[in-house]
C-alpha cells in the first residue's frame, strides 16, 4: 500500500511474482466444479429441449414466426452457402485432378467430385457455414432479448417463450438445412466442372452422366437429409445459449461465440455417428 | 326457487370474496446462491388497493415482483393469486393466471424490433384472436390515448424517450384488462416532471379500473402519491407496513433513518 492508502501501482519493470504450485485440493475442487458444470449443462439442455418439444406440439402454433424464421435461416443464408459451395467445388476439382492424374485415374474425376461433394463436403461445409451465420445471429438475438428482459416480458404476457421464440427457430433450421445443402452441392458441382473444363474439354452433360453413373437415390439422399440433424443441433444450441444468458453485453458476446463453437463441435461429432448410421442402414 | 336467505347468503359470499386478498405472499424465502434476499416475507393486496413496497437497493423488492408474476420460484412459502398457489405450476397453466396480471418492467422491456403500436398490440394478437385486426388497432389507440401517447405510434422504442417507453410499457401491461398490476420502479430514471406525470397516470388508472396494484419503488414521494399502504423492507422482511402516517409515527430505527434520508 502507498502512503496515501491506495494500492501501489506495480512497476512494469518489477520481476514477475513467483507462482506457487496449486494445492492438490484446489485442483481437485476445480476439477469437481468442471465435472459438475459439464453435467449441469447437459441436464439443463435436456430440460430446455423437453420444454421446446412440448411447446412445439401443442397449439396455438406460431406459423407467422415460423415463416419469418424460414426466410431468415433459408433465403438469407443462400448467398453464403452458394459461395462456400462454389469455393469447395474449385478446391476439390484442383486437388482431385492432381491426385487422380498421379494414379492414372483421370476418368474417375466426375464420380470422385460428385461423391465427395454430395456425400461429405457439401453437408459438412453447409452445416459449419450456417452454424456460423445462423448460430451466432440467433444466439446473439435471443441473448440480447434476455438481458433486456424482453423474454421475461413475453412470459409475463402469458405467452410461452419456448413456443414463440425457440420452436420456430429450431424447426426452421431443421427444414432449411437440407435445402441449403442441395444449393451448396449444386454450386460446388458447377464450379468443379467449370474448373476442370478450363483445363480439359468436358461437357457438363458428360460430367453429370459420368458422375452419377450407377448411383441410386440411397447413395445421396441420406447424406443430404442428415443435415436436418445438423439443423436441430444448430437451432437447439443457439436458442439454449441465448435464452439462458446472463451478464449484459459480455453475456451476449459469450452466447454468440458459444453458440457457434458448441454447435460446430456437436455437428462434427454428430456427423461421425450419422455417417456410421448411414453406412449401416443405407449402404 | 331462491329464497331471501339464499340471496343474502350469495351476497355475503360475494362480499367475502371481494374482501379476500387478490395477491397473498405467505412466509416466502428466496436466496441466490448463499445470499438470502427474502427472509420469510408476508404481505397481501386486495382488489382496488395499491401497496407500495419500499426499501433500499438490493433488499429484494424486484425479486418479490418476479416471484408474484412467476418468473422465479420461492425457495419456500406460498404465493397465492385469488387463493391459488402459483409456485410449481406448469408454464401454460401459469399463463392462464398471468392473463389477469399486467407487469411494468423497470426498463419497460419493450420489444426493440417492434414499433410502439406493435408492442401494445402484441398481447392482443396472442390472446384476443376473437377480435378483428381493426378492433385490435382501435383498442391499441385507446390504450395509448389513455397513457397520453396519441402520436409516435409508428416509432421504434429506441426513438422515444424513457418516459414515453414507460407509458408504452404501461399501455402494454393494461392490454388484457388485468385485475392485478405490478409496477417495478415506474419512475426510476425519470426527471421530476415525468415522474409526476407517471404518478398521476397510475392514480388515474387505479381510480378507473380498481385493480390490485403493487408498486415497487425507492421513491418515497412517489409511494405516498400513488399508494394507500406502504411496506418497508429491511433484510428480506417487512420492517413496517401501514399508511405513511404509520411510518412517520414508527420508532423503529431503520424506518426513521429511511424517512430521514428520503
Amino acid at each position: 500500500m502507498s502512503d496515501r492508502g491506495f494500492p501501489a501501482v506495480a512497476s512494469l519493470n518489477a520481476p514477475l511474482p513467483v507462482r506457487r504450485p496449486e494445492h492438490p485440493s484446489a485442483v481437485a475442487g476445480y476439477a469437481t466444479k468442471l465435472f459438475n458444470g459439464f453435467f449441469e449443462w447437459f441436464g439443463s439442455l435436456g430440460i430446455f429441449s423437453w420444454q421446446v418439444l412440448r411447446a412445439a406440439v401443442t397449439p396455438p402454433y406460431e406459423w407467422r414466426e415460423l415463416i419469418r424464421q424460414l426466410d431468415e435461416v433459408g433465403s438469407k443464408s443462400l448467398p453464403l452457402v452458394a459461395m462456400a459451395g462454389a469455393a469447395i467445388g474449385v478446391i476439390l476439382s484442383l486437388e482431385a485432378r492432381y491426385s487422380l492424374s498421379r494414379f492414372g485415374a483421370k476418368s474417375m474425376f466426375p464420380a470422385t467430385l460428385v461423391y465427395s461433394v454430395i456425400q461429405v463436403m457439401g453437408p459438412v461445409v453447409t452445416g459449419l457455414v450456417v452454424s456460423g451465420r445462423v448460430g451466432a445471429g440467433m444466439g446473439a438475438e435471443l441473448a440480447s432479448m434476455k438481458v433486456t428482459e424482453q423474454i421475461d416480458a413475453i412470459e409475463a404476457s402469458a405467452i410461452n417463450p419456448y413456443r414463440l421464440l425457440a420452436a420456430p427457430r429450431i424447426l426452421a433450421c431443421i427444414l432449411m438445412l437440407p435445402l441449403l445443402t442441395v444449393a451448396t452441392d449444386a454450386c460446388a458441382l458447377m464450379t468443379g466442372w467449370f474448373a476442370q473444363a478450363m483445363v480439359e474439354p468436358l461437357s457438363f452433360h458428360q460430367f453429370i452422366t459420368n458422375g452419377f453413373n450407377g448411383a441410386t437415390f440411397s447413395a445421396f439422399l441420406p447424406q443430404t437429409f442428415k443435415t436436418s440433424v445438423y439443423g436441430l443441433i444448430i437451432g437447439l444450441i443457439a436458442c439454449f445459449q441465448g435464452m439462458r444468458t446472463r451478464g449484459g453485453a459480455a453475456g451476449v458476446g459469450r452466447a454468440a461465440t458459444n453458440s457457434v463453437v458448441l454447435a460446430s463441435l456437436f455437428l462434427i461429432l454428430a456427423d461421425v455417428i450419422l455417417v456410421k448410421f448411414i453406412l449401416v442402414f443405407f449402404s | 326457487m331462491a329464497t331471501t336467505y339464499d340471496i343474502a347468503t350469495k351476497q355475503a359470499e360475494h362480499e367475502q370474496d371481494s374482501l379476500a386478498p387478490v395477491v397473498a405472499v405467505e412466509n416466502v424465502y428466496k436466496s441466490f446462491d448463499s445470499y438470502k434476499v427474502l427472509n420469510g416475507i408476508s404481505l397481501s393486496v386486495n382488489r382496488g388497493e395499491t401497496l407500495a413496497v419500499l426499501g433500499r437497493s438490493g433488499t429484494g423488492k424486484s425479486v418479490l415482483l418476479r416471484l408474484i408474476i412467476g418468473l422465479d420460484r420461492p425457495d419456500s412459502g406460498a404465493i397465492r393469486i385469488h387463493g391459488q398457489a402459483i409456485a410449481g405450476l406448469a408454464l401454460d397453466r401459469m399463463g392462464e393466471i398471468r392473463k389477469k396480471m399486467g407487469f411494468l418492467f423497470q426498463q419497460a422491456a419493450l420489444y426493440d424490433s417492434l414499433t410502439v403500436q406493435e408492442n401494445v398490440v402484441f398481447p392482443l394478437e396472442h390472446h384476443r384472436r376473437d377480435m378483428s385486426k381493426s378492433e385490435r388497432a382501435d383498442r391499441v389507440r385507446q390504450l395509448l390515448a389513455e397513457v397520453g401517447l396519441d402520436s409516435d405510434i409508428d416509432k421504434m422504442p429506441s426513438d422515444i424517450s424513457g418516459g414515453m417507453q414507460k407509458r408504452v410499457g404501461l399501455a402494454r401491461a393494461l392490454a388484457l384488462e388485468p385485475e392485478i398490476l405490478l409496477l417495478d420502479e415506474p419512475t426510476a430514471g425519470l426527471d421530476p416532471i415525468s415522474s409526476a406525470e407517471i404518478n398521476e397516470l397510475i392514480l388515474k388508472l387505479q381510480k378507473e379500473r380498481r385493480m390490485a396494484s403493487i408498486v415497487v419503488t425507492h421513491d418515497l414521494h412517489s409511494a405516498r402519491t400513488i399508494a394507500g399502504r406502504l411496506a418497508l423492507l429491511n433484510e428480506g422482511d417487512v420492517a413496517i407496513e401501514g399508511t405513511f402516517e404509520d411510518l412517520q409515527q414508527s420508532d423503529i430505527g431503520f424506518v426513521m433513518e429511511f424517512l430521514k434520508q428520503s
